[in-house]
């Protein structure tokens, strides 16, 4: 309850500072818009904003899913395969060296205006964050393990699947806490090279016609499910991932 | 650091594709108590009798001498403790008896009596427990069947969990149970296994002493007929378990005699106190002369 509290304060000072900005800068509406008009703007088109938003979140989701699903078997391969270390690690580091913004254009050219390229641009943002941080995690399972694996005459896969894989969760999660983070980036990116839904599209539309209210009211859509999906993936997390696996006290 | 642990896989899984697995599976945990106190060759008609292990040779590491060359046998279905001071290679010893060192290089042999192979004959319980954390107790002790892909015997299970006196324990995870009751699953882990040779690398060093000399009588009991091989630095450890002493040093293995009576002795037993002293007394003196050195 503390922690409730002291995120309100927080919000209700934002708030305060926001409005004062405003009013002591005596900023016009279309330069920046004060908290009360925004919210007025955010009751009044909330069809218009959920119509878009639930573009944005599915985008999120799908590629969130994916990009954890994919993330997560390349680094069971990666861990596998010490040919696949030799020849894909290398290029995945390059591939970070690459800002994903750039890729966007091409993307929506070769993917269309719909969902997919927008899906693809998120899956592509978490993809790196997921598989290395998971990658990383497998790497490290305390040798003392795996000498009692061989010991027990155990095959490289199971030990994969019942020892390496369980101990490397933790890390797994960490990089989904990230993705879960990073993926609205991709898909507003997605949105904003070209697309004809979605919050990030309704964000360019609205600054382009002087909406900045309009604008706000999207963008703290945006971040308000930002954070939910942050919450939601960390309560996944600590539920089904960390919780299953703290690594033994001492080894 | 992965090839490190590719290499012993592999040569290991060589070795069981060549030799196939020779060791039958068993039902000793069926029969009445008795029957664990029974003489070694006893245990022939259910699993491969325990052979003794003959190791002669040098052990190299990056073309320094790591130890030897000496030569031991471990005696069959005998109880052999390891006493040495510290960074003399008794650690790597065990490693090598259980195929887990890839990165030693031993010259020489290394062979059971029987001339069958050491690979899948062998189980191994070290100092830490090794539980999986996120494994109850019998997921725990089920660990080896899953990983070489058999179907896990939940009710063989839950009778060995019985001996080591953790039937009511069954469904907790490892960090819900103590030091000491942590290191009786691993027993009823290597129990599992059903191994004619098990190493043990001072599995009970971490324990305090109740416990400790708690879990040393039920471990003799429950491992008695097998070849067991323990690493220790604890000269009481010795002198009560050991069926054999050995004293390895950086000159060489030398035997020192056990006290007469069966093992394991009594903490309070005159003979093993006096083996103890003796024992300490012996490592001291190895120790002193190393740092003169």
């Amino acid at each position: 309850m503390k922690k409730a509290a002291s995120l309100f304060a927080s919000a209700l000072f934002a708030v305060l500072l926001w409005q004062a900005v405003v009013t002591l800068g005596a900023l016009p509406r279309f330069i920046l818009p004060g908290p009360v008009l925004v919210a007025e703007t955010l009751w009044k088109s909330r069809a218009l904003i959920a119509e878009h938003a639930v573009i944005t979140i599915a985008e999120v989701l799908i590629g969130l899913m994916l990009g954890a699903l994919l993330g997560g078997l390349s680094a069971i391969g990666l861990a596998t395969s010490p040919v696949a270390r030799t020849l894909i690690r290398p290029m995945m580091v390059f591939s970070q060296a690459i800002p994903v913004f750039a890729l966007a254009p091409v993307l929506t050219l070769w993917l269309g205006y719909g969902l997919s390229s927008k899906i693809f641009m998120a899956l592509l943002i978490i993809y790196f964050p997921v598989t290395s941080a998971f990658f990383d995690a497998l790497m490290r399972t305390p040798a003392p393990w795996l000498d009692l694996a061989r010991v027990m005459g155990a095959h490289p896969r199971r030990i994969m699947w019942h020892i390496r894989v369980p101990a490397a969760l933790p890390g797994f999660a960490s990089g989904l806490r990230l993705a879960a983070v990073y993926a609205p980036i991709g898909a507003i990116i997605g949105e904003w090279v070209g697309a004809s839904k979605g919050l990030g599209y309704l964000m360019l539309l609205a600054n382009g016609r002087a909406k900045i209210d309009l604008m706000f009211a999207s963008l703290i859509v945006l971040a308000i499910f930002t954070l939910l999906l942050h919450a939601g993936v960390d309560r996944f997390c600590r539920h089904y991932l960390d919780g299953k696996s703290r690594t033994a006290k001492a080894i | 650091m992965p090839t490190r642990h590719a290499l012993p896989l592999q040569s290991y899984d060589n070795a069981r594709k060549r030799h196939g697995n020779t060791t039958p599976a068993t039902l000793f945990d069926d029969l009445p108590v008795s029957a664990f106190h029974r003489p070694a060759q006893d245990w022939g008609i259910y699993m491969t009798p325990a052979p003794s292990l003959l190791i002669s040779g040098s052990a190299w590491f990056d073309g320094t001498l790591l130890f030897g060359p000496l030569q031991l046998t471990i005696g069959a279905g005998k109880w052999t403790c390891l006493l040495g001071p510290s960074g003399v290679g008794k650690t790597t010893l065990l490693r090598l008896v259980a195929g887990l060192d890839a990165v030693t290089r031993f010259d020489g042999h290394l062979n059971a009596s029987d001339d069958l192979p050491l690979a899948g004959r062998t189980a191994l319980m070290a100092q830490s427990d090794l539980l999986m954390p996120w494994l109850n107790v019998t997921d725990n002790v089920l660990l080896g069947a899953r990983l070489r892909g058999k179907t896990p015997d939940h009710a063989r299970a839950a009778r060995v969990l019985g001996r080591v006196g953790l039937s009511d324990h069954t469904r907790k995870t490892p960090d819900a149970l103590s030091g000491g009751q942590r290191q009786r699953v691993a027993l009823a882990r290597t129990l599992m296994e059903d191994r004619p040779i098990v190493l043990l690398d001072e599995p009970f060093s971490a324990l305090d002493a109740r416990t400790r000399s708690q879990m040393q009588d039920l471990t003799v009991e429950l491992l008695s007929g097998r070849t067991v091989l323990m690493v220790t630095h604890d000269p009481a450890e010795a002198a009560r378990l050991a069926d054999t002493i050995l004293i390895m040093t950086e000159t060489g293995i030398s035997s020192f005699p056990p006290p007469p009576s069966p093992a394991p002795r009594a903490v309070d037993d005159g003979e093993t106190l006096k083996t103890q002293g003796q024992l300490l007394a012996l490592l001291r003196q190895t120790t002193q002369q190393d740092e003169s050195v």
